[in-house]
């Protein structure tokens, strides 16, 4: 039976690794391939590496850190950051990276998504989409550039785009969740789960293994992604790289059947 | 030599280090001059089926490779679109495949799967060997290995079917006729699991 997945997700800036809190104040936290060494040992499911500074510099992605992430990596490895071109994202293919995620560019040119997907296949193609809470209620709009520019759409609206246009797997990242680390934004999960028929990853507010539990049990298969969760420990935030054994996913996930 | 096919496509550093970390010496082959000293063959593939054959077609290779797995016989293992790639055609693409496996690829029909699923398929998910093929020894049926499509084998012969995975329908995830073998998976991602098939492969 298909399981869910709980994936890290790690931010580069300037070659080493921060944790932000609402996509503000990056904390270093480490070395980007020292990490991936720690997660290969945990066998984690999967891995999310996002370089936050690329789209704001308005820089290439940096090809020779992916080269090496992707060398490094036992597990399936998705990329993000300054991705606005199709022949960007076949480059990082054929770096050895399964998945390349594009936010920007998506919004800017959707057919970017469908240009990307008849070259490295759908399967490949992820939309990473910042959603940010719009004053009181239940509206969200999808911001780029490291949370600084609205783009005035809707996530329901932008994921079905860009479903459309072919895109393989959608991760929804809440600007107002992250680093935050009181649980996940399950109401904006339900709105776009209920209106795509994609793979859903989710980012941001993760604080315990119980919120990933409780993401699991109100959506069943789910990409349920985290920083801080997997990379700090205790009240302090002291830095340490951290993910579940695979007893205690089992665990997880059996209860969340059984109760399910 | 286990020889990997680098043509563009696939993750030819992922397979490279599991076999690093086992100790089995490998080499990777860009040209049909690098396939000589070739005893075994990696076949990765991701992407899009026409994009994956094009590449391969211009590679230099498919003649050599053609003459090593159909004349020679070499054990040869197709990964993901690899493996889809060995069939005969597939719905994703109108070119021919290299029709290694009597098979053609299928999409996954959202209206016949039995239970809500999404596509494409992504994650860890378990098979079911129904033979005791040495390439799946030693790999019980919780081995769980990482899954990234939209598209499946569907092979004309069941005998060539090696393992199935249940994913709204139950469907082929790893075939084998004669020397040729197929994995729908990513076994170079699938930490212990996958590692144990390529040493597998290794020792066929």
């Amino acid at each position: 039976m298909l399981r869910p997945r709980i994936i890290p997700c790690l931010l580069v800036k300037d070659g080493g690794l921060v944790k932000t809190v609402n996509f503000t104040n990056p904390k270093y936290v480490g070395d980007p391939i020292n990490a991936v060494k720690i997660f290969n040992e945990k066998e984690v499911d999967e891995l999310i590496v996002l370089d936050i500074d690329a789209t704001v510099q308005n820089r290439e992605p940096d090809y020779v850190i992916i080269k090496n992430l992707a060398a490094e990596c036992r597990m399936p490895l998705c990329y993000g950051g300054g991705v606005k071109t199709v022949e960007q994202v076949e480059r990082i293919i054929s770096l050895g990276v399964e998945k390349v995620a594009m936010s920007s560019a998506a919004v800017s040119n959707p057919r970017i998504v469908a240009q990307a997907a008849e070259i490295v296949g759908s399967q490949s193609v992820v939309v990473v989409m910042d959603v940010k809470k719009t004053g009181r209620g239940c509206n969200y709009d999808v911001w780029t550039h490291n949370a600084s520019k609205p783009t005035g759409q809707s996530p329901v609206d932008f994921a079905k785009r860009v479903e459309n246009f072919g895109a393989g797997e959608v991760v929804i990242n809440s600007i107002d969740r992250d680093g935050v680390m009181k649980g996940y934004d399950l109401d904006l999960v339900k709105v776009i789960r209920d209106s795509i028929s994609l793979p859903i990853t989710v980012l941001g507010g993760a604080g315990t293994i119980k919120d990933i539990a409780a993401l699991i049990h109100n959506f069943g298969i789910i990409g349920a992604a985290a920083g801080s969760l997997f990379v700090f420990k205790g009240i302090y935030r002291a830095v340490l790289i951290n993910y579940p054994s695979r007893a205690k996913r089992d665990a997880l996930i059996n209860q969340v059947r059984q109760d399910g | 030599m286990i020889t990997i096919i680098d043509y563009g496509l696939g993750n030819i550093r992922a397979f490279a280090n599991v076999y690093e970390r086992l100790n089995i010496p490998f080499i990777v082959a860009k040209t049909a001059d690098e396939l000589k000293a070739a005893t075994k063959i990696i076949f990765p593939g991701v992407g899009s089926f026409d994009h994956a054959i094009s590449k391969l077609n211009n590679s230099g290779m498919r003649e050599t490779l053609d003459k090593l797995v159909l004349n020679h016989q070499l054990p040869v293992i197709g990964i993901c679109v690899g493996m889809q790639m060995l069939a005969k055609s597939s719905d994703e693409g109108i070119l021919p495949g290299l029709a290694w496996i009597d098979g053609t690829v299928k999409k996954f029909d959202a209206a016949v799967l039995k239970s809500k699923t999404q596509l494409p398929h992504m994650g860890w998910n378990t098979i079911h060997p129904n033979n005791d093929n040495p390439l799946l020894l030693n790999l019980s049926n919780d081995s769980r290995f990482y899954f990234l499509h939209s598209y499946y084998f569907k092979c004309n012969n069941q005998n060539d079917s090696i393992a199935t995975t249940e994913y709204g329908i139950q469907y082929t995830s790893a075939v084998n006729s004669k020397n040729i073998y197929g994995v729908q998976f990513h076994p170079e991602k699938s930490h212990q699991w996958g590692i144990q098939l390529l040493k597998n492969f290794a020792k066929l």
